[in-house]
């Protein structure tokens, strides 16, 4: 058994393993709001009537929607020398996450009844109130579970900024496993934190929905 | 940029190679993934808690442990427990289970929306169950199996990026070989972004002929040829894979 | 006609006997359906409290009332879509879901469910085809997977269905092609390629379009004129009822509140319950 796992071994990993988890929270953190409210953004703009504005914007939301995040991080990293890698990685995730969350946002927009609509439209309320005060509050209803997932998936992808050198959780085991030549057990300790974290709280946001149905 | 321009052109066999690999990656692991999401889908909706249990499991277990930790995880740990795999099967076995879990859900997800009518006159002409499954609910479900299955799609191919890491020469490893030779990250960058939008898009155009050909056998949509115009699959609206 | 596994005047050795007789039968011969005790619950509400009543080879028998009565669950529980709580269904004097063994109610295996399965055949309110097959593939699949028919034995059974119906010529057509009163004929056809001993017909004409249902219900009266399959109906059409049934059954909270042929159950009705129902459903 000492060949295949040692205790120890694992024992020592937890450290740096979870000090590198307090860095992955923080990403997600960040990168969740920067895509929720860019999110919103983008969906809001693309309501636009003019195809001058949403035909350029709809082909930038595709292609970072359907490119890898993996090659965005780098480029951005490459591109932006003085910037510190985290901050780097929270922006990208962010404008990447954000492509999704737009989606969200336009399917909730446009899941809130026209009677809404036409009620204030007779009320003659400003278009922001309008905004403000009757859609929004009831389109983001809709887009909370969305966005519940979404921040689950960026936490499972937060391992990809390995790649541009922040110690995240999953770059924290894997530099332990080359300091001491065995990955195995911490990687698979990292892994199950990503269960032990992600799928209570997958529940929860399926409670969620299910409440908000 | 002409420079570049012609440094690129030398090198548009290595990005063959290159796309080459990136495909057998994603190509390989949707058919993983989609045989697997078919065992578990399938799995998760038996009456025996024996099969549904351990599909449950294994579900969740490969939805909630990260791709890039599953990766790492089957090409360092997996050669201590005595398995070598090269690196192409590695990719290729992370990816399949990973977007196979979730897959799964999916599957599910689409036998459950077939219309309880459907089940109930199958019953009534005394199919069995698998008769039933093969001949009335699976050509119903994979109709609406086949949206988020795209979106899946395109986040494996968006995953196989990972593999420049394991040593493989994909596509991920082609941009950074560009940028060697032009010293332009911009430009190398830009290219391989390209290559991977363009590759997007030709599978997603691939998928949509493939719904269309689907809701025409079911009689609910036009055939292939009577389509014109194909336009991508907008994103699902509920966050599709968490 | 399938044969029956039970010879006629043998009692089966592991039924009650029967021991009401069924109004048109003779006495010794089995019943094609007998309900013995049935319970049926959804939730906290109880459909069928014990109920017992049979049906004769041959019987075309109507079952009214109002809904939320118990007559669609009948028809459920006799097409394995819904299983009894309680009770016995025995067809043909077989047991079919459940059966008495040494005093104790227990399950039929499923293997044996299917062989009493397939002498019932039923046709739904929402017609229910297969999208995916076209019309002719719905009717061959079941005879030919489940009967075990080759291919032509199927397809020259089931044009001869088609030809019945009126629908020969849309023979490949796909299913959402065909209209409403279209779709219910290829229904038909479909139940009846089965060679069933028992026709259950759930508010078949309800989802039609008026003028439509006449179509439909000439399709079943031709039926019930050059077959002895044995019918199960529930219907709102109360003419139909009456020219194609022998018995009608006055359903009311899971019991039978009236029985009687039609003419006097529709003319002369003798329950208050059954006056009830009739003057708000005839006007």
């Amino acid at each position: 058994m000492n060949d295949v796992w040692s205790w120890e071994r694992a024992a020592e990993a937890l450290p740096p393993i979870l000090e590198g988890f307090r860095i992955t929270l923080l990403a997600t953190v960040i990168g969740t709001v920067v895509a929720a409210v860019l999110g919103l953004l983008v969906a809001l703009v693309r309501r636009s009537r003019s195809r001058w504005v949403t035909a350029p914007v709809g082909l930038v939301v595709e292609f970072v929607r359907s490119t890898p995040l993996l090659v965005q991080l780098v480029f951005v990293y490459l591109m932006l020398p003085g910037v510190p890698a985290l901050v780097v990685g929270c922006a990208v995730l962010g404008v990447h996450y954000a492509t999704y969350m737009s989606e969200v946002y336009r399917a909730g927009i446009d899941a809130v009844p026209r009677g809404q609509w036409e009620a204030a439209k007779a009320l003659d309320l400003p278009r922001t109130r309008v905004w403000r005060a009757v859609v929004l509050p009831q389109a983001v209803r809709k887009t909370l579970p969305g966005l519940g997932n979404y921040a689950i998936s960026m936490f499972k992808e937060t391992p990809f900024l390995f790649a541009i050198s922040v110690v995240e959780m999953f770059t924290a085991a894997q530099q332990f496993g080359a300091r001491n030549f065995v990955y195995t057990e911490a990687l698979t300790m990292v892994g199950l934190l990503f269960l032990l974290a992600s799928y209570p709280t997958s529940l929860l946001v399926r409670r969620l929905e299910n409440r908000l149905a | 940029m002409s420079d570049n321009l012609s440094t690129l052109l030398d090198a548009l066999p290595r990005l063959g190679e290159g796309v080459v690999v990136t495909l057998q990656l994603t190509l390989g692991g949707a058919a993983l993934a989609l045989v697997l999401a078919l065992l578990l889908g399938l799995g998760s909706r038996t009456r025996s808690l024996w099969v549904r249990g351990p599909s449950r499991v294994v579900v969740e277990f490969f939805r909630g442990t990260s791709l890039v930790v599953q990766l790492f995880w089957l090409f360092y740990v997996l050669p201590v427990f005595g398995f070598r795999m090269e690196s192409l099967a590695c990719g290729i076995l992370a990816l399949g289970l990973n977007y196979g879990a979730y897959g799964a859900e999916v599957v599910r997800g689409s036998i459950n929306a077939v219309p309880t009518g459907q089940w109930e006159a199958a019953t009534a002409l005394d199919l069995g169950p698998v008769h039933r499954l093969r001949r009335v609910i699976l050509p119903q479900a994979w109709a609406l199996m086949i949206p988020m299955f795209t979106n899946l799609l395109i986040q494996l191919l968006k995953g196989s990026a990972l593999a420049t890491y394991i040593l493989l020469h994909d596509v991920n490893y082609f941009i950074e070989q560009l940028r060697r030779s032009t010293q332009d990250t911009f430009f190398s960058y830009s290219v391989g972004l390209l290559v991977y939008f363009a590759l997007a898009y030709a599978l997603t155009l691939v998928m949509n002929a493939l719904e269309v050909r689907a809701k025409n056998r079911l009689g609910t949509g036009p055939s292939l040829r009577e389509v014109l115009r194909l336009a991508p699959v907008p994103a699902t609206a509920r966050g599709g894979a968490a | 006609m399938p044969e029956t596994t039970a010879h006629p005047d043998a009692a089966p050795p592991d039924a009650v006997p029967d021991a009401r007789p069924a109004a048109t039968s003779e006495p010794g011969t089995v019943p094609a359906i007998e309900f013995q005790g049935v319970v049926k619950r959804f939730g906290d509400n109880t459909v069928l409290d014990g109920l017992d009543f049979t049906v004769a080879k041959g019987d075309r028998v109507t079952l009214i009332g109002p809904s939320g009565s118990g007559k669609t669950t009948i028809l459920r529980l006799l097409m394995t879509l819904e299983e009894a709580d309680g009770g016995i269904i025995l067809v043909d004097g077989d047991p079919y879901t459940h059966e008495m063994r040494g005093g104790k109610r227990v399950a039929v295996p499923e293997k044996r469910r299917r062989t009493v399965r397939r002498r019932v055949g039923m046709v739904f309110q929402q017609f229910n085809l297969f999208p995916n097959m076209s019309v002719l593939e719905n009717i061959v699949e079941a005879p030919m997977h489940v009967l075990g028919l080759s291919r032509k034995q199927a397809t020259v059974r089931a044009e001869e269905l088609l030809d019945q119906v009126g629908l020969a010529d849309k023979r490949d057509a796909r299913c959402t092609q065909l209209s409403g009163g279209q779709q219910q004929r290829v229904a038909i056809a479909r139940a009846l390629a089965m060679d069933p001993e028992i026709l259950l017909l759930d508010e078949v004409t309800s989802a039609l379009d008026p003028e439509i249902v006449a179509d439909v219900l000439g399709v079943l009266r031709e039926v019930a004129e050059t077959t002895d399959i044995t019918m199960l109906i529930v219907t709102h059409e109360m003419q139909f009822a009456r020219d194609v049934s022998n018995r009608v059954l006055m359903f009311d909270h899971g019991r039978i509140v009236e029985e009687a042929d039609p003419e006097t159950m529709f003319t002369a009705p003798t329950h208050e319950r059954t006056q009830e129902f009739l003057r708000a459903v005839l006007g």
